[in-house]
């Protein structure tokens, strides 16, 4: 990379908007992982009878089974939502940042 | 109450992560009973194995840069690399593994690989188009960015050479084991034959005969699997319901297959865990690797997006074999060992008693031949990483400053492939009845500890110095390494002494903190003039870190 070009890249407040969105978003994120799967853990460790509780009065499954495929699922779906938005909206921002540095 | 209950749940996880790395390790452990040879399964591998042949043969007439030879030319494509990651995560431990365990647990299995997967959104959030902006071939590409070649290139070849001698030497271990239950074959044969296809892969094919080696198996394993699993649920006429039902009156644990279970142990080293299986995946290098096979970061995206997908599809997958195999394979006498204590080969052998009672002896074959293509595919990754690290780390950058051709480049990588090939051999014979349940647990905490932390902190921290890399990585590369010989698995159950000095099985929540904060110290005490020229040049690092200017692109072909 130029020196030119990053000065103008490091100059162009949507480089500065494109940085701060895709951070806070994937942080968000993150954390947002972090927290369903350490609440899952936590339930586990501290009140296990809650998942082992069955769904209904004549059945066997237990609530545990849906929530954690409901992890497995949550884990899969945050990724897509991510790739969703970094595909479109930050990709085209950063498309600008490209051409602009030129 | 509380704390005990939470460090039995803690430890529940620890437990299944260990029998993982003793799956990941051996699948089967201890010794094994060789079984009459099952020619449906060798044919049917033969025939994968002429397919990959054929691969190799078309790969190796495209592989001519050295972009190709490592990064299969920056061409596959974001649901490929997907499949191919997705296949790195699956292999046969993790397959037989997760479903011996659910089998032989029920829900702690799914607890189990829950843990394994939420790993992945966050290399995605965090991690994953920076690594692909930045990195050509290695990671330490993207580690040395704006620092001294010499010291973070040795430094982070020798945290990759670590991680993929002690992985490989698991998997070969793992593979004879595997393959002596499986085909009947001798087990110095069954590991030969593993190395000297490995090598023939990666010498001839490069990257992009490993990814698709890769692709098929996972495809192979996947929809093996979905089979198991759909003739599962035709039996119960796809009601969860009953499956869970049936399998709660057959198995002795009764009700309690529903319920998280746990066992007692000690919460420290649960967690530690947890931390070396978390970040360590973000520290492997044949995986990190992968990321530089896709065109853009765009690509790179799509690839954790599909690896998550398949990989999550797969536990869920695991999670119906296993209690499939409660209610078809269990109190079968056919498959119930001769003493009547369990089923034949373990628990791990669960899922392959399991394609048996629903696909008969052909479909054992099939499945059979998966659990060794699945070996194979991830030993070749793990060896043209290691290869990646001799030619492209220390022999281009350190031993020739950046002045070897590409020629030279690949025929180094070449030779170090032979020489990772017998290494794999020599030592998957020498370790054949020894103990080598510690080798996965420690290959993850060093990556955790020594290549994760220097990663992280080059394309996060602007303050990270050459000094404070190569000192972080290396204190704890060395921590990690120290604290597993001093620990249990092999100060006690190696080496033999009655108690270990270091009283946790796995170091990470120690070595990886102290990899950081070295890392952290050891550039706040640099005051060189260099460090400074470092410091500055996180500004240019940064805008290609998110802009992907001056990124590497897909070559020409």
């Amino acid at each position: 990379m130029s020196k030119s070009s990053y000065e103008r890249v490091i100059a162009n407040p949507k480089f500065h908007e494109l940085c701060s969105k895709r951070a806070s978003f994937g942080w968000t994120l993150s954390i947002a992982m972090l927290v369903v799967y350490y609440a899952f853990i936590a339930v586990i460790a501290f009140d296990p009878v809650l998942l082992a509780k069955p769904l209904s009065s004549t059945g066997v499954t237990s609530v545990g089974i849906p929530v954690g495929l409901g992890v497995i699922i949550f884990a899969f779906l945050i990724t897509g939502v991510y790739v969703r938005r970094a595909n479109s909206e930050f990709d085209e921002l950063n498309r600008q940042i490209v051409e602009e540095s030129k | 109450m509380r704390m005990s209950r939470f460090s039995a749940a803690l430890t529940g996880l620890a437990v299944s992560g260990f029998s993982t790395a003793a799956l990941a390790a051996g699948s089967v452990d201890g010794a094994v009973q060789k079984q009459a040879t099952n020619w449906t399964a060798i044919i049917m591998f033969v025939a994968f194995v002429l397919a990959t042949l054929g691969i190799t043969y078309w790969a190796a007439r495209r592989t001519k840069s050295a972009k190709d030879f490592y990064a299969a030319g920056g061409g596959i494509t974001g649901f490929q690399n997907g499949l191919a990651i997705a296949g790195d995560y699956m292999s046969a431990a993790s397959f037989l593994g997760i479903a011996g365990l659910v089998f032989s647990a029920g829900f702690d299995g799914l607890i189990y690989s829950i843990g394994f997967l939420v790993g992945w959104p966050i290399i995605l959030f965090l991690i994953a188009e920076r690594l692909r902006n930045l990195g050509k071939f290695t990671f330490a590409d993207v580690a040395s960015f704006r620092f001294r070649q010499t010291p973070i290139r040795s430094m982070a070849a020798s945290g990759t050479l670590v991680v993929v001698i002690l992985y490989l030497i698991a998997q070969m271990v793992g593979a004879g084991k595997l393959i002596q239950l499986l085909f009947g074959l001798d087990y110095t044969l069954a590991v030969v034959l593993v190395g000297v296809l490995m090598v023939a892969y990666v010498m001839f094919g490069g990257m992009l005969a490993t990814t698709w080696v890769q692709i098929i198996k996972a495809v192979l394993l996947l929809s093996g699997a979905s089979f198991m699993a759909f003739m599962v649920m035709v039996k119960f006429g796809f009601s969860m319901e009953a499956l869970f039902a049936k399998a709660t009156e057959v198995s002795p644990k009764g009700i309690k297959l529903m319920a998280p279970g746990g066992l007692v142990s000690d919460p420290i080293d649960a967690i530690s865990l947890g931390m070396a299986l978390m970040f360590g995946t973000a520290g492997l290098p044949h995986i990190l690797m992968r990321f530089f096979t896709v065109s853009d970061a765009k690509e790179a995206r799509k690839s954790v997006f599909y690896a998550t997908g398949f990989i999550g599809y797969f536990y869920i997958l695991t999670f119906i074999i296993g209690f499939g195999a409660i209610v078809l394979v269990l109190n079968v006498p056919e498959f119930m060992a001769a003493d009547g204590k369990g089923i034949l080969g373990g628990t791990n052998m669960a899922a392959i008693h399991l394609s048996k009672a629903v696909g008969g002896d052909l479909f054992l074959g099939f499945i059979s031949a998966v659990a060794f293509a699945t070996i194979l595919a991830v030993v070749s990754g793990l060896t043209l990483s290691g290869a990646s690290a001799v030619s492209h780390d220390l022999y281009a950058s350190v031993f020739r400053q950046g002045h070897a051709n590409e020629v030279e480049e690949i025929r180094v990588s070449k030779i170090t492939t032979l020489f990772l090939g017998v290494i794999a051999i020599v030592l998957g014979i020498a370790f054949e009845n020894q103990n080598i349940a510690f080798m996965v647990g420690l290959a993850f905490a060093i990556a955790a500890s020594a290549n994760f932390p220097v990663l992280f902190m080059s394309m996060f921290w602007k303050g990270l110095t050459t000094r404070g890399a190569f000192l972080g990585g290396f204190i704890g590369l060395i921590t990690a390494s120290v604290l597993v010989v001093l620990g249990p698995p092999i100060w006690k159950s190696v080496l033999g002494h009655p108690a270990a000095i270091f009283p946790y099985s796995n170091p990470a929540i120690f070595s990886m903190p102290l990899a950081f904060f070295c890392c952290w110290l050891f550039s706040k005490m640099d005051s060189s003039p260099d460090a400074a020229k470092e410091q500055e040049a996180y500004g240019p690092q940064y805008v290609r870190s998110q802009t992907g200017i001056g990124a590497e692109g897909a070559s020409e072909h």
